[in-house]
């Protein structure tokens, strides 16, 4: 479980974050969201230890994140990033396996070997094991950096996901799949804390929501709770209306049209 | 793709594409059986030719077997007075310099990554002119205390000075920032040279011999004692940076990704640097400065067996070795009884071998 307490951080003298409180806990999937900026990746940032807090403490498993030994804590909990710069060419396989580092010392074992097959056939990957990373497309680089981090908390009992934009560059059918196989962690007793963009995704999928506002929680909770149009107006500057899912039971958030959002003067017409 | 509802039962495991594989797991004996013939030729080859068969029982016959394997006593003594110090000079010398940029390269994530960078080479050489320069005034008194090994000293202490210099100007918070490192080393670089070129401008014309013959590089000083001065100090990194396969694999993930995977990042890249340091600071105070191989042997090591570190490192050892002992043996042999400095010939045969993969490795992309 993490256990945020007052969190604050600053770059310099800018806050980006400011007195968050949170829990995440095991069982749940908890979807950050937030317009560009809001202070998302920063705190996940936090919880993965990327950064130190200017104020407040970070716990995981009852334990300052601070103390917990980075090898220790790289067998409970994995991170995907947003960014993924590999600088080698290796093939899928080879870095799917570093996924499985912290596990084996010197040459991995028979079981490794399977856990990474496992991984790249869950995120669709495995006809491309043997393919050099550079040479795949950008949702497919996401996706076998989806399977190191799967790889490397694979048989972890209760662990957790720390997921920033995993579904960036994805196609809709492997959007949902992402999500989908998290749903399946959260069901075998792992905790996931992702940043989401897409509002329908996160109420359709997340146990509890934290909305983000320039650093500060507007709403957290279930997500019938915090997404509502003023909780939505005041976070996004926009207008929304809530419909009924028609099949899920979850709200359906659909943008009120807004005909003279950029005027028509904004380009100049160009001069015959 | 399977269905997430129950996570699926293990497939088949499919071995990696098989003939990468093989290169991979051949690339190390043949390069050690390949090091060893090449030890055997170039212990052989000089002046005075020994056969190689010679060779091999001149050496049994140290160890205590006898062979039966003919040689005469002036073979022994030329083999084991100047030839095998030598080349146990140029294999040490070889397999340092060939791990410390395989090493650098995986350290600053680039491919162009070499010894030179972090101010290693500029510092030793700055110190070694200082001491051929100004020993006669300043430097006396060390030169009494140290003897001979006055320049190797200076230039072990230089190359030292400036790695460190430029670690602590690439340091924010306390986390050395690779990418300040790559600048400020760059900007050590020219400081070093610049003084290096004031001294060389104010070097009489026997200073200015000493000077650029030291620059080019050569084994030519080998002997016991070098060869067992530099032993210890090249025994760190000789044996544990081929240990940091695993750990450089992983920082090429990015190092906030290493760090996820439970890599202590700061304390892996403060080993880098101290172990690259004393291979290449070694290096250069014993034998000049000898360029091109840390750059290329790696890259030729990666293109054989693939980017994975855990083979990269021992066979940029094996490589490297490989390399200095065949360019020693051109060096002492092409325009004898004279002799090639060693770094013309590494830069003279490097250059073009690197050109030549760089233009196939752009037909392969684009074909």
């Amino acid at each position: 479980m993490f256990d945020v307490q007052n969190l604050s951080y600053l770059a310099g003298r800018r806050p980006l974050l400011r007195d968050v409180t949170l829990r995440a806990r095991p069982g749940e999937l908890l979807a950050v969201v937030g317009a560009n900026g809001a202070g998302k990746s920063t705190l996940l940032r936090l919880l993965s230890g990327d950064l130190t807090p200017s104020a407040g403490t970070v716990q995981f498993e009852g334990r300052p994140l601070r103390s917990i030994p980075p090898a220790v804590l790289a067998r409970r909990r994995a991170v995907l990033t947003q960014q993924h710069p590999l600088a080698l060419a290796f093939p899928v396989r080879e870095l799917v396996l570093m996924g499985r580092y912290p596990h084996f010392r010197g040459q991995p074992a028979p079981p490794d070997h399977a856990v990474v097959q496992q991984a790249l056939a869950l995120v669709g990957l495995a006809p491309l094991a043997g393919r050099s990373y550079p040479t795949l497309s950008g949702g497919e680089q996401q996706r076998a950096q989806l399977a190191r981090v799967l790889a490397q908390v694979w048989e972890a009992e209760a662990g957790f996901l720390l997921l920033d934009e995993p579904l960036t560059g994805l196609d809709l059918n492997h959007q949902h799949h992402t999500l989908e196989v998290a749903r399946a962690l959260v069901r075998r007793g792992f905790g996931v804390v992702a940043v989401l963009h897409d509002l329908n995704l996160a109420a359709q999928y997340a146990d509890q929501l934290l909305l983000l506002r320039q650093g500060e929680v507007v709403a957290g909770g279930p997500p019938a709770a915090v997404l509502t149009p003023a909780h939505i107006r005041h976070a996004f500057d926009l207008d929304v209306e809530l419909l009924p899912h028609p099949t899920l039971g979850c709200p359906l958030i659909v943008p009120v049209p807004r005909p003279a959002a950029v005027a028509p003067g904004c380009w100049p017409t160009p001069a015959l | 793709m399977p269905a997430v509802a129950d996570l699926p039962s293990p497939p088949p495991i499919t071995p990696a594409a098989p003939a990468a594989d093989r290169r991979r797991r051949l690339l190390l004996p043949a390069l050690a059986a390949l090091l060893l013939g090449a030890v055997l030729l170039s212990a052989g080859a000089g002046a005075m030719r020994i056969p190689v068969p010679a060779v091999v029982g001149i050496l049994l016959q140290r160890l205590g077997l006898a062979t039966g394997l003919g040689f005469e006593p002036q073979h022994e003594a030329v083999l084991w007075a100047i030839r095998l110090p030598r080349v146990c000079l140029g294999v040490l010398i070889g397999a340092a310099l060939g791990l410390a940029g395989a090493s650098l390269q995986g350290l600053f994530r680039n491919p162009l990554a070499d010894p030179g960078l972090i101010g290693v080479s500029a510092g030793a050489s700055l110190a070694a002119v200082a001491t051929i320069v100004l020993e006669a005034t300043l430097l006396a008194a060390v030169r009494a205390q140290l003897g001979f090994y006055a320049l190797a000293a200076a230039a072990f202490a230089g190359a030292c000075g400036t790695t460190l210099l430029v670690y602590q100007l690439s340091k924010e918070a306390g986390r050395a920032v690779v990418a300040t490192m790559l600048l400020a080393g760059i900007a050590v670089n020219a400081l070093a040279g610049a003084l290096t070129g004031v001294l060389t401008y104010a070097a009489t014309d026997e200073q200015l011999r000493s000077i650029t013959f030291w620059g080019l590089g050569s084994l030519g000083g080998a002997s016991w004692p070098t060869v067992l001065g530099a032993l210890p100090l090249l025994a760190g990194p000789l044996l544990l940076l081929p240990r940091l396969g695993k750990p450089l694999n992983l920082l090429a993930l990015g190092e906030d990704q290493a760090a996820h995977l439970g890599l202590p990042v700061t304390r892996l890249k403060r080993q880098l640097i101290v172990l690259a340091t004393l291979a290449v600071g070694t290096s250069v105070a014993v034998a000049g400065s000898i360029g091109f191989l840390g750059l290329v042997v790696p890259h030729l090591m990666r293109l054989a067996a693939g980017p994975d570190h855990r083979t990269v490192l021992p066979a940029s050892a094996l490589g490297g070795a490989l390399v200095l002992t065949l360019a020693d043996t051109l060096a002492r042999t092409a325009v004898a009884p004279a002799e090639l400095p060693i770094g013309i010939l590494t830069a003279l045969l490097g250059a073009p071998v690197f050109l030549w993969i760089l233009l196939r490795e752009k037909r392969r992309r684009l074909a």
